[in-house]
């Protein structure tokens, strides 16, 4: 009996066609990622929409109708921007009212920053030792350079302002209120009943009101709480009610960070003789650090943040500045323009913060998966 | 006894209060109540000299003199004859009037902007994902200034943008209808508070029922209806006892209708795209908290997306969200004094004014603390009750 040939099917492989037009390729994809069902459309149209009606306005009002140069705000003539302002303010929104032949030395302490963060942020520093030991010094070397002395002119800390004013403030906040936060945090847990209640207080009590009535306190009350004849720098107050601000949040980030690491992890340090710092250092706080890192870098960015409230109690930091000068006659409703200059600074500097505290998270995220 | 062998005991004993846990503890408690107790004479001494030398006198009395200040809108009866301790409460009413507004306004955007950063469309999740950027890294502070630049940069009251004919806005703000009430208008408000009763009342009955006997009912829709249709049926039936008074243009102003100051509507408007912003990520987070198996089960029984999200995923995902939403909550109240640079006469604000006139510091500071620290221990508390109830019920 003859095999009878299936019509339906070949003798030989059948070559391989390519996938629908709709499914590969910009149109496979616009059709998975932006029309795949009615209401994803709509949205995109939507979305579309939104786009066309802000952003090409925006850039024909910032850039190409855009004014760069004149005297003042009646020399911008234009539809667009004035961007005028940046000519001759640009110096007073980075330094304030820094003498201008002395600038250079808050560069300085700017550039030196670097190398001083570079051993705690990178993981591959040559000679990352000795950079730990500039690091320490950083902060008196920052000092003495925007505030002189030694052969170096005298500049009063009421001239600093704009953004140096508010990276001074927001970098001092920063390093003090770590190591503040993790002694707060751990007197919350601490066995010992006073040490317990006062953390509690304190940190409830800092964390229930906010930072401006703190600030109010600092410019108001402790000139009552201390002797008549100390008086306290502007610059330096501000420092501290930062500080007590921030450490209050981070104690209660770290303590978080605490509560998750196991028993065990504090019975094994007991078990192996450790005294209570030494386990702290050694075996508990390295975990809950690591843990807390997202935490910690968010309160840090709240913390930069917040250095714009200083105006409040009268200093210049670069907003006090922005609003000055768009109240002034030469410059008066240029605020879009100031207001759009000055959250790019603190978007630079606290979208690279949060940038860089993802990344860190990866690399630490040392979990079997 | 020899001399040596006690003076070595004694340095035995002093070596092991230190060393003995419980004594040390002690020992250190006893130091820092003593550092407190320290410090606490230290400022109480320099305050009592720097009151007397300045002359100054101390005690809640002032707060029953007269304010001699305006007050722009109170919402409660005030006038510059009022006493301090009424300015006060008319700004403790504007904080609450804000923040409540701005709790609303953040988390609906919250929850909106929260679900559309998940969503599958490339578009819109970079768009979502570009504003919460954007917004959360810049400070609150310059977000009230811009919005309220913009706000008293609008045409002037001449040239008032119409909405509709019913809204005005303009560089005062934006005026809009305001209601006037006839006597009718109190069964209303009756109807609504029954209708709001009933609506529980059978909202519980139903998910009772659904767990004896499996059977739905729609007491969403029902709820609506009671909540809705039943105040509105009074409202029409009785002759409609609430009207609405529409503003008029007049030649240099407007007649009637309520004006919404730039100020109110700058603070809200930031601290709700600002808390908004914040919320999102978190609404995030707790959406993608919810295991993956948890949805693919919910699909595997047949249910529809829609659904899953309702009844399956946002439940799970609220336990993860209540505890720092609690948080944003508050830090949005806080951030509501910053009010005080744009000219919004809230607590702190007022606050302020108050302190310049009379003097007395640290009563106003003492009373802002103690406001802000019962407003957030009333709301952690109460979310801590809510947090219990859901809390996950384990063996």
């Amino acid at each position: 009996m003859t095999h009878e040939p299936f019509h339906r099917t070949h003798d030989d492989m059948l070559s391989e066609r390519p996938a629908p037009l709709a499914t590969v390729g910009v149109l496979g994809w616009m059709r998975a990622n932006l029309f795949s069902s009615l209401a994803n459309t709509a949205l995109t149209i939507l979305a579309i929409y939104l786009l066309w009606i802000s952003v090409p306005p925006f850039l024909q009002w910032a850039i190409f109708d855009g004014q760069l140069y004149g005297e003042d705000r009646f020399s911008c003539t234009g539809d667009g921007a004035c961007w005028a302002w940046l000519d001759q303010r640009i110096g007073q929104f980075l330094y304030g009212f820094y003498p201008s032949e002395e600038t250079w030395r808050i560069d300085l302490a700017l550039v030196l920053l670097f190398p001083a963060l570079a051993p705690w942020l990178m993981e591959n520093v040559p000679g990352k030792r000795y950079m730990r030991w500039f690091s320490v010094a950083y902060p008196f070397i920052a000092t003495f350079l925007l505030v002189g002395g030694f052969g170096l002119t005298e500049v009063s800390t009421d001239d600093l302002g704009g953004f140096s004013l508010n990276l001074v403030v927001g970098l001092s906040g920063i390093v003090l209120s770590l190591p503040v936060g993790i002694l707060l945090a751990l007197g919350r847990q601490s066995r010992l009943p006073l040490i317990r209640w006062f953390s509690v207080i304190f940190i409830e009590v800092v964390r229930g009101v906010p930072l401006i009535t703190l600030l109010f306190v600092s410019n108001i009350i402790l000139p009552i709480f201390l002797p008549a004849d100390v008086a306290l720098n502007s610059v330096v107050r501000v420092i501290v009610m930062i500080t007590a601000f921030a450490s209050a949040y981070m104690a209660e980030v770290i303590r978080g960070g605490l509560q998750a690491i196991p028993k065990g992890q504090y019975e094994a340090a007991q078990a192996m003789g450790l005294g209570y710092w030494q386990s702290m250092r050694l075996i508990i706080l390295p975990q809950a650090l690591k843990i807390s890192i997202p935490g910690i870098v968010n309160t840090f960015i709240g913390l930069f943040k917040d250095t714009t409230l200083v105006i409040v109690i009268g200093l210049f930091d670069i907003l006090g500045i922005a609003r000055a000068m768009v109240s002034n006659p030469d410059w008066l409703g240029l605020s879009s323009e100031t207001y759009v200059f000055v959250s790019l600074f603190f978007f630079v500097v606290c979208y690279a913060m949060s940038r860089y505290s993802m990344s860190l998270e990866r690399k630490l995220d040392t979990d079997q998966r | 006894m020899p001399q040596t062998t006690r003076t070595n005991d004694d340095w035995f004993q002093f070596r092991r209060i230190l060393t003995d846990e419980r004594s040390r503890g002690i020992v250190i408690q006893v130091l820092v109540v003593l550092a407190i107790v320290a410090f606490i004479a230290f400022i109480t001494r320099n305050t009592l000299i720097n009151l007397e030398r300045s002359g100054l006198t101390t005690g809640f009395g002032f707060l029953a003199d007269p304010a001699f200040f305006d007050i722009n809108q109170p919402l409660i009866e005030y006038n510059s004859q009022s006493s301090f301790a009424r300015a006060l409460l008319v700004g403790l009413l504007n904080t609450l009037l804000v923040s409540i507004l701005g709790i609303i306004g953040a988390t609906i955007l919250g929850f909106i902007a929260g679900v559309l950063r998940l969503s599958k469309n490339w578009l819109i999740s970079r768009l979502v994902t570009a504003y919460v950027e954007f917004t959360r890294n810049v400070p609150v502070l310059l977000q009230i200034l811009f919005w309220w630049a913009l706000l008293t940069g609008l045409p002037k009251v001449r040239d008032s943008v119409s909405i509709a004919d019913t809204a005005f806005l303009n560089n005062r703000g934006l005026r809009v209808p305001g209601p006037i009430t006839e006597p009718g208008f109190m069964w209303v408000l009756i109807a609504l508070a029954i209708g709001i009763a009933a609506a529980v009342v059978i909202a519980r009955w139903a998910r009772k029922r659904q767990d004896l006997t499996g059977q739905t009912f729609p007491s969403g829709l029902t709820g609506l209806g009671l909540i809705v249709a039943f105040p509105v049926l009074v409202h029409l039936a009785l002759g409609q006892p609430l009207d609405w008074e529409i503003p008029e243009r007049t030649r240099f102003n407007f007649r009637g209708g309520i004006n919404i100051t730039p100020e109110l509507i700058a603070l809200w408007l930031a601290l709700t795209t600002y808390t908004g912003a914040f919320i999102s990520e978190i609404v995030r987070a707790g959406i993608l908290s919810v295991s993956r198996g948890q949805s693919e089960a919910a699909f595997a029984l047949g249910l529809r997306p829609n659904l899953t999200m309702r009844k399956i995923i946002l439940p799970q995902a609220l336990r993860v969200i209540i505890p720092p939403l609690t948080s944003q909550y508050l830090n949005l109240t806080k951030n509501s004094s910053l009010a005080i640079v744009i000219g919004f006469q809230d607590l702190v604000s007022i606050g302020g004014s108050i302190l310049n006139q009379s003097g007395h510091s640290l009563e106003i500071v003492a009373i802002w603390m103690a406001i802000y620290l019962s407003l957030s221990l009333a709301t952690s508390a109460y979310m801590n009750w809510y947090n219990k109830r859901i809390a996950l019920v384990e063996r």
